[in-house]
């Protein structure tokens, strides 16, 4: 029901961008005003979503230890897993953020007779991860390509090695055929797996079928239907000098196409794929377990709250103390 | 109601249809009502402590009153939605975890079968991300676009007494143990998210009997078990008659001593109850054969925190003692015993909440000379941290074969593990005075390691199958090396496990020991004058005694 949910969602989008791409003034409308709006709001939601996030103060140090603390200097410290310096701690970011650190770590549980739990090392959904994630930035690097005017260098290369194979033509980029994948597998095991399809949401699927709906336009263009390259280019690198034309024809198929990034670039920052910023900010991987080396403040901290006091505590059992022969303050 | 024999309920758990044995429930979540039935809730707090408490901190506990989670009305007070509501709110502006928590999650599924509760129980709402979700959606609702225009498809939902209900259910079914963070690839942390919701429930009166009366005895009497000061003292005098039996020799701690170096302060179940009792005295022996001028206190005898089952005001007040007794001792600096949920708090809490304390120094062990700069702001040391510092530099005398009794595994507590990575230390100490000893499987030690199931205030009779189920992944990783290589102890340094592992060996494991790693090393430690020891520090016979040769 969900996945049929999304899957509606995403065509219905596809036959917007369709009709409108037909009717007159429709392209100039995607391609001209649309790709302005769209990434307004992506930047400007974006930076709301980081900044009231931001805005909340991280009251208490606490950080996930994956690994052995700093101690003594004669037991050998984890210093990614659980760092206590801010070098440790950007080692252990980069891990996160470029390799999935944590997904690396999933196993899977299962329960036989007995009982007997056993749990498995599980990597498909690191691997699924990455070659989702890798391929979408590879292709979003890629069609820098169409904006920049020379093209850099660093992108050639990368449209080169994304093209080494040197089957088909025009030239098959791998990234095309990963990120398919990326998305079919991702999208399959939400289906396979009993828990995860019973936590799914709309939010879940609609992404995945939407990007799926932008790669598989994009391919089309690539390989098959082919609108006029230079028509794209020029109209992408007006947009990126604010002097957006419409310069003949793209045929229809590249409005749907960017009509869907938009709608992806809209959807972004109201969404889970907020994860892309937050990761950066969570407490637990983000903090140095340097907790009893420094002192972290806590902006609203409430100093009247005190400890119920000594006195007090002396005043109720002073007599029983003094028979036991506990010290006290007052005699 | 009867609780399950074990052979029944491990039947159950591996046959019984469940999101764990691999069938999908027919019902959506959202349309899943949370039923109480005597089992599976905890007891609602008792007026009298619910008042105790609020004069202690106004406005925290909500309104005393009998109720019982399985009447359909919960004498809620009539703005309850409001106060909710604005609690939630006032917390995602206090702690940016929240927000991101609530924000990020892709419901990637990575957590769902981490948790001990759901590998134990199967209910889908144990899963960490849909327990997350319990809150996410009405989270949704009220402070997203999305969630108040498009509602269920997005997954939000109206706040209703049902919601409430079913939080009460499920965020006493997390012991916050952080497993889940760990394999989150954006670190949501459960145990931060189950902490708010507690707060919040706390705020209209939902709460438990077995949090609320300990939290109420260590605020008025120093420890949990509300021993007043003469009790805490003559507990302690029975363990130096013990030990006087077992070594011949007569330790003499003392008792809120002014001018002593160090303060010493573990949980107060290691002085009242067993097994916590024998590491006790393996602390007293400890201390003995070094010669350490420390004191114990009375005032501050509660190393663990029951305020951090409640709010952070709770815990912020019952910490407090801690430098407040040092202080007033005029002490150099802390020692802290074995406890998990203790060492939670004063490794991530202490020094924000009270600290820092500018009238202690930097720890020293005035054995070894080494200066504990990983304390340098705390000034608390860990008893493991102190204990591998002597041994390696060969300050005790150690004769291990006196443990030979044993054959040892050792169970990395959730929060020393995870909230802190006191992973090696233990297990310095345990190679120098056990000679068997054997790792539990992968995935189930170190920072993997599985929670006893009964942390966070659940350690209580009423819901002791909950807490059989929820302990049964850390009792199958025992009863793998108990299989393997014959183990018959499980050692740890935690006070809440000492209780609740035994409990759970007993049930699914028996004949399974469980000891904190002190105890181990006093069992150990060679004393000077000690006449020849004949049993264990429990008076268990040891290898090769004549009666421990028959109980073989």
């Amino acid at each position: 029901m969900k996945v049929l949910q999304s899957v509606l969602l995403v065509l219905a989008l596809v036959v917007v961008g369709f009709v409108v791409a037909i009717i007159p003034g429709g392209q100039a409308l995607i391609g001209k005003v649309l790709p302005y709006l769209a990434f307004a709001v992506f930047l400007l939601f974006f930076i709301v979503k980081v900044v009231g996030w931001a805005k909340s103060p991280v009251p208490f140090r606490i950080p996930t230890t994956a690994g052995q603390e700093k101690s003594l200097p004669w037991v050998k410290q984890s210093r990614f897993d659980n760092p206590s310096t801010t070098g440790g701690v950007i080692v252990r970011m980069l891990l996160e953020v470029t390799m999935f650190r944590s997904l690396f770590r999933n196993t899977k549980a299962e329960m036989h007779d007995g009982p007997y739990l056993a749990h498995g090392s599980s990597k498909y959904l690191w691997l699924f991860a990455l070659i989702f994630h890798y391929s979408f930035l590879v292709v979003v690097l890629r069609h820098l390509r169409l904006f920049l005017n020379p093209v850099p260098g660093l992108i050639q290369a990368l449209g080169g090695a994304d093209g080494f194979l040197q089957v088909l033509s025009p030239g098959l980029y791998i990234s095309d055929l990963t990120i398919v994948l990326g998305l079919v597998l991702l999208f399959g095991r939400r289906l396979v797996r009993p828990q995860i399809r019973y936590i799914s949401l709309v939010n879940d699927y609609f992404p995945l079928v939407l990007i799926f709906a932008i790669a598989t336009s994009g391919i089309l263009m690539r390989y098959i239907i082919r609108p006029d390259i230079i028509n794209i280019k020029q109209l992408a690198v007006g947009l990126a000098t604010f002097h957006p034309v419409i310069p003949g024809e793209m045929g229809t198929i590249f409005f749907v196409h960017l009509f869907l990034v938009c709608c992806l670039l809209v959807y972004f920052p109201f969404s889970k794929l907020m994860h892309m910023g937050g990761v950066f900010l969570s407490p637990t991987r983000n903090m140095a377990n340097n907790n009893r080396m420094v002192h972290h403040d806590n902006p609203w901290n409430d100093p009247a709250i005190k400890p119920h006091s000594y006195a007090g505590y002396e005043d109720e059992f002073r007599e029983v103390m003094k028979e036991a022969e506990i010290p006290v303050e007052k005699e | 109601m009867a609780d399950p024999k074990a052979e029944q309920l491990g039947i159950g758990v591996a046959k019984d249809p469940s999101l764990m044995t691999g069938a999908i429930p027919r019902r959506g979540w959202m349309d899943t009502p949370a039923i109480f039935k005597p089992g599976n809730y905890c007891y609602p707090g008792k007026p009298e402590m619910v008042e105790y408490l609020n004069k202690a901190l106004p406005g925290k506990f909500g309104e005393p009153r009998v109720w019982s989670p399985e009447d359909e009305d919960w004498k809620l007070p009539e703005n309850w939605k409001e106060i909710i509501l604005e609690g939630l709110r006032e917390r995602l502006d206090k702690f940016r975890s929240l927000k991101i928590f609530m924000d990020c999650c892709v419901r990637c599924g990575a957590c769902a079968d981490k948790c001990h509760f759901f590998l134990g129980t199967g209910d889908p709402k144990n899963m960490p991300v849909l327990r997350a979700e319990l809150l996410r959606s009405v989270y949704r609702r009220e402070f997203s676009k999305a969630g108040k225009i498009m509602g269920k498809m997005v997954g939000a939902r109206d706040l209703t007494v049902d919601v409430l209900k079913e939080w009460f259910m499920y965020f006493y079914q997390c012991t916050e143990c952080r497993r889940c963070s760990l394999y989150c690839p954006y670190g949501i942390d459960t145990a931060e998210i189950t902490m708010m919701m507690r707060e919040l429930l706390h705020l209209v009166g939902i709460n438990t009997n077995w949090i609320l009366e300990p939290a109420a005895n260590s605020n008025r009497t120093g420890n949990h078990m509300g021993l007043q000061p003469h009790t805490f003292k003559e507990n302690i005098e029975y363990l130096v008659d013990d030990i006087e039996e077992i070594t011949g020799i007569r330790v003499e701690p003392t008792f809120n001593r002014k001018g002593a170096e160090i303060l010493f302060i573990t949980p107060s179940a290691d002085v009242f109850a067993e097994p916590g009792i024998y590491t006790a005295m393996g602390y007293l022996l400890l201390f003995h054969h070094i010669g350490l001028d420390y004191t114990w206190s009375t005032y501050a005898s509660e190393g663990g925190n029951f305020g951090l089952f409640t709010n952070n005001e709770l815990m912020k007040k019952l910490n407090g003692k801690m430098y407040a007794e040092a202080e007033r001792l005029g002490v150099k600096w802390i020692l802290g015993g074995e406890c998990g949920h203790m060492w939670r708090v004063v490794h991530q809490y202490m020094d924000t909440l009270n600290g820092p304390p500018d009238f202690l120094e930097v720890p020293k062990s005035p054995i070894t000379g080494t200066v504990f700069d990983n304390a340098a702001s705390t000034k608390m040391v860990h008893i493991s941290e102190f204990t591998a510092d002597l041994i390696h530099h060969n300050k005790l005398k150690l004769d291990s074969s006196r443990n030979d009794h044993r054959k040892v595994t050792y169970h990395d507590s959730c929060n020393t593990a995870r909230a802190m990575g006191l992973l090696e230390e233990p297990r310095i100490i345990l190679k120098e005075v056990v000679n068997d000893f054997h790792e539990m499987p992968e995935h189930t030690i170190r920072e993997e390691t599985f929670c006893c199931g009964s942390g966070t205030g659940l350690n209580t009779g009423e819901i002791m199958e909950l807490r059989m189920r929820g302990g049964l992944p850390r009792a199958n990783a025992v009863k793998f090396v108990k299989e393997k290589y014959d183990v018959n102890t499980l050692s740890c340094v935690c006070a809440i496990d000492r209780a609740t592992l035994s409990v759970l060996m007993d049930y699914w494991t028996p004949g399974v020991d469980v000891c904190g790693v002190s105890e181990l090393v006093g069992n150990a430690l060679i004393m000077e004058g000690e006449k020849e020891r004949e049993t264990g520090l429990r008076f268990e016979p040891l290898a090769g005694s004549e009666e421990g040769e028959a109980d073989v």
